[in-house]
Formats: C-alpha cells, sequence, structure tokens
C-alpha cells in the first residue's frame, strides 16, 4: 500500500489550474502558426495573429489566456494500491481549484442552474475518478469555458445510419456552431458506449495533446477525414471565413449496444488549456 | 488601419466595408446575459436606463478580476446569440454599436436595419490583447452581478472587424 497525502493532491491541483488557464497547450502556437502559413483570407489570417499575439501577451502579464477561465474540470484515476491520507479528496479538489481561482484572478463563473446566484469562488469542480491499476495518481485538469461548450451535442445515431450518420452529424454540427466556439476548433469525440459514457469519453478525447491521434488505427483514419472534411467547410477562424475551421479532432470509441451507435461532440475552443500530472 | 471614436457620427459608419479592420476608441459599456436581462426588465417597467443609451455601445464581455496595477482583468468577447432576444428593444432606445462574437439572428438584423446600427466583432479569447488596450474600467451598475456588472471602459485603439452592417450585410458564413 502506497499512502499519498490529500495535501499532495490538493497542492497539485492548484498549480496546475494556474498554470492552464494562462498557458495553453504546449502544441497550440505551432498549429496557429501552420495555419498562417497555409490561411490565404486577410482576416483569417489577422485573427490567427491576434490569437498569436494573445497567447504572448497573457504570458508576458501572466494574465489568463482568456477571460472565461470555465468550469473546472478534474479527471483523478488513483491506483488500487493508494491509500489516501488525510481530507476528503473531493473537498481537498475543491480548496485547490478556490486557492487557485481566487490567486490566479480568475473568474468565477459557476452558479446555481435555477437560481443563477454565483458561488463566487468557481468551486465546485466537475470531479471524475477513476480507479486504476497500480501505485500512481494521475490527475488531468482542464477548465472549460462555455462558448464552445455550448456549441457540443450528442446524438443516438441508428446502427443502419453508421459511419456515415456520425460524419454528417459532426459537420453539422461545426457548421450550426459557426463562430459561435471561438474557431479554430478542437473536437473531442465520443463513439460507442451508453449515453453517459459517450459524452464523458468526449471530453476525456480532449485532454490529449492538441492534434495527437489515436492509438488504434481505424479511428485514426476517422479523425483525419473529419478534420480534412471540417476545413472543407470554410467557416473559418471566429467564422470569418477561411481553411482553418479545426485543429484537431481527438475521438474515443467505447464498445455499444447492438442496437445503437451514439456519438458525443464536445467543442473546443482555441484557447485549448488542460494540465496534466502524475504524483 | 481605420480608427473610430465612440460615441460615434452616423456619417462615419456608412463608409464602413464588411471585414474590415478597425482599431476603436472611446467609452463603451460591457452587458452580457444577466445585465441584459435587467436592463430589459427596467424598460419594461418604464423606469430610466442606468447609463444613457442612446448612441452608446455596448460590449458583451465579462472580465477577469483586474489583477495588480492593471485597470482590468482580460475581456474578450463574449458570444452574441444569447443577447439576440433582448437587442431590438435595446436598439429602438438608440443602442448603436455592438460588440461581440458570431452571428446574429433575424430579428436582430431587421432591427439594425431599422435604427441604423452597427455589429463589431473581436476576437474571442484573445483577451489578454484586448485587456492591454483598455485604459480604465469602472463598475457603473448591478455590483452584484461581478463579472457580469456592467462596467464603463475607455479603450484605446482596441482591434474590431466590420461584422455587419445596418444594411443587412454580414462577413459571417
Ligand atoms: S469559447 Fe473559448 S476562447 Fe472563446 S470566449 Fe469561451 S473560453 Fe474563451
Amino acid at each position: 500500500m502506497r499512502i499519498v497525502d490529500v495535501k499532495l493532491i490538493e497542492e497539485a491541483i492548484y498549480e496546475m489550474f494556474l498554470t492552464c488557464c494562462v498557458h495553453p497547450d504546449r502544441a497550440l502556437s505551432g498549429r496557429i502558426q501552420d495555419a498562417l502559413a497555409v490561411e490565404k483570407s486577410p482576416i483569417a489570417q489577422s485573427i490567427l495573429k491576434q490569437i498569436q499575439k494573445n497567447i504572448e501577451i497573457a504570458d508576458q502579464n501572466n494574465v489568463p489566456l482568456c477571460q472565461d477561465t470555465g468550469m473546472a474540470v478534474v479527471f483523478i484515476d488513483i491506483g488500487q494500491e493508494v491509500s489516501l491520507k488525510g481530507e476528503y479528496i473531493n473537498d481537498a479538489i475543491n480548496n485547490a481549484v478556490r486557492r487557485a481561482y481566487q490567486d490566479g484572478y480568475f473568474r468565477k463563473s459557476v452558479l446555481s442552474p435555477i437560481t443563477r446566484i454565483n458561488t463566487e469562488d468557481n468551486t465546485p469542480a466537475v470531479i471524475h475518478t477513476r480507479i486504476i491499476k497500480g501505485d500512481k495518481i494521475i490527475i488531468r485538469v482542464a477548465p472549460k469555458g462555455f462558448g464552445s461548450e455550448n456549441m457540443s451535442r450528442i446524438k443516438m445515431i441508428t446502427p443502419a445510419q453508421g459511419i456515415e450518420g456520425i460524419y454528417e452529424f459532426v459537420l453539422e454540427t461545426v457548421k450550426n456552431a459557426g463562430g459561435n466556439p471561438c474557431p479554430p476548433i478542437t473536437l473531442g469525440i465520443g463513439i460507442g458506449g451508453t449515453f453517459e459514457l459517450c459524452a464523458l469519453n468526449a471530453k476525456r478525447a480532449l485532454l490529449r495533446s492538441l492534434g495527437e491521434s489515436s492509438e488504434d488505427e481505424d479511428i485514426a483514419v476517422i479523425e483525419k477525414k473529419l478534420l480534412n472534411d471540417i476545413n472543407k467547410l470554410g467557416i473559418g477562424p471566429m467564422g470569418m471565413g477561411g481553411s482553418t475551421t479545426a485543429l484537431a479532432v481527438h475521438i474515443i470509441s467505447a464498445p455499444t449496444h447492438l442496437a445503437g451507435l451514439p456519438c458525443a461532440i464536445n467543442v473546443q475552443c482555441h484557447s485549448v488549456r488542460h494540465e496534466s500530472r502524475t504524483i | 488601419m481605420k480608427h473610430l471614436t465612440v460615441p460615434v457620427k452616423d456619417t462615419d459608419l456608412q463608409p464602413l466595408k464588411i471585414g474590415e479592420e478597425i482599431l476603436l476608441s472611446g467609452t463603451i459599456y460591457t452587458a452580457r446575459d444577466a445585465a441584459h436581462k435587467k436592463l430589459v426588465e427596467l424598460i419594461n417597467k418604464g423606469k430610466k436606463l442606468p447609463f444613457d443609451i442612446d448612441g452608446a455601445a455596448i460590449y458583451y464581455s465579462g472580465p477577469c478580476p483586474a489583477p495588480p496595477n492593471f485597470p482590468i482583468g482580460p475581456c474578450g468577447p463574449t458570444t452574441s446569440y444569447r443577447m439576440d432576444s433582448y437587442t431590438p428593444q435595446l436598439l429602438d432606445l438608440g443602442l448603436k454599436i455592438m460588440i461581440g462574437k458570431g452571428k446574429r439572428n433575424d430579428n436582430v438584423v431587421e432591427s439594425m436595419k431599422k435604427n441604423g446600427a452597427l455589429y463589431l466583432a473581436a476576437t474571442g479569447g484573445a483577451a489578454a490583447l484586448l485587456m492591454d488596450c483598455v485604459k480604465s474600467s469602472t463598475v457603473i451598475c448591478f455590483p452584484e452581478l461581478g463579472a457580469e456588472a456592467i462596467r464603463k471602459l475607455e479603450v484605446k485603439n482596441f482591434p474590431v472587424i466590420v461584422a455587419t452592417k445596418a444594411n443587412g450585410e454580414t462577413v459571417y458564413r
């Protein structure tokens, strides 16, 4: 049994949020640079340059990239051989979020869905816990802005519609979203499983490093095709036209029921923010 | 690049071209979902609005708290369609310029035509860059709304793109 003090987890999550609200995915800048090299439209060029410049300014001033510092989503995988010591883990996670959003001067966006009264400290975090093999703890955090979250969708596609049904659903979702989710976007897509697993896999897919393709070759082919087709839609940066509508498509699939083919699309804006750490 | 000072004169707006980049300077007011709801409630009750909306520019933004030594925190635009159901009432009272991101619905565009208004787009997510263009920020009403309170901002060379004009032309696909 490995004993881990929950305080250690709290400190890690605190630091991870402070870092990732200011510094996006390490691959983002390079991807924007690549887009600048191929994009012909002058508006698209100018928007991509602003996005690039924004990354630099946020870094220099140590301020958030985007004012929507999101809801705090925390994925925590705990090794079966770990024994946690100290405070209740979810309380520790919420402490970390509360402290990071306070100390980082981040926006507090979390409120009651009914009364719309703000909790004032961006808690509660959305916490997904999983038991894994071994004695390690893997933490992944992702602040999620709602301009893009609002454009996310799920559909129970029929087996008869099959993979073509998925292509259609994804393209329709991106088209309807237009400039709203701050393109260039990244899509996290869940295919298969049940209703809720499919949605969770869509979110999990966004935790992968930007542009890292699936290890499953069949899935990687679908990712590539979708990315290609999306970028032919002409939506472009901020929906003002161009060939850079999406930077990447990340898919996670799971076995499903013989009667169904669930597909969930979690839309991520160009502020690709996530961090991971192993304890 | 063309400069525009707010409040604007109608003659400033006619020559603007769709997709044209302009640098905005002057006074703009932040208001997003919750503030719009409150403004429209005041209008429906026949009450006076907390600022002079005739000729004003509203920026759909809910900034981060201001870090020490900065007038405001990062302050990019939020998605405009969520304001669409409130907008025509404000346009009827003289609201001249809206700044946000993403397409507007047909009702808003019709009302823009009727009232001669302009819709500008700021780059979503470019919040640290836009923060640099804000010289001062004062909460003028609804402080209880926190990030959603109405703030009076003085901006200098704030980059925006002409997105939808009063003749209905738009940059969106
Ligand atoms: S969609 Fe993303 S980049 Fe756009 S405003 Fe929201 S968090 Fe920021």
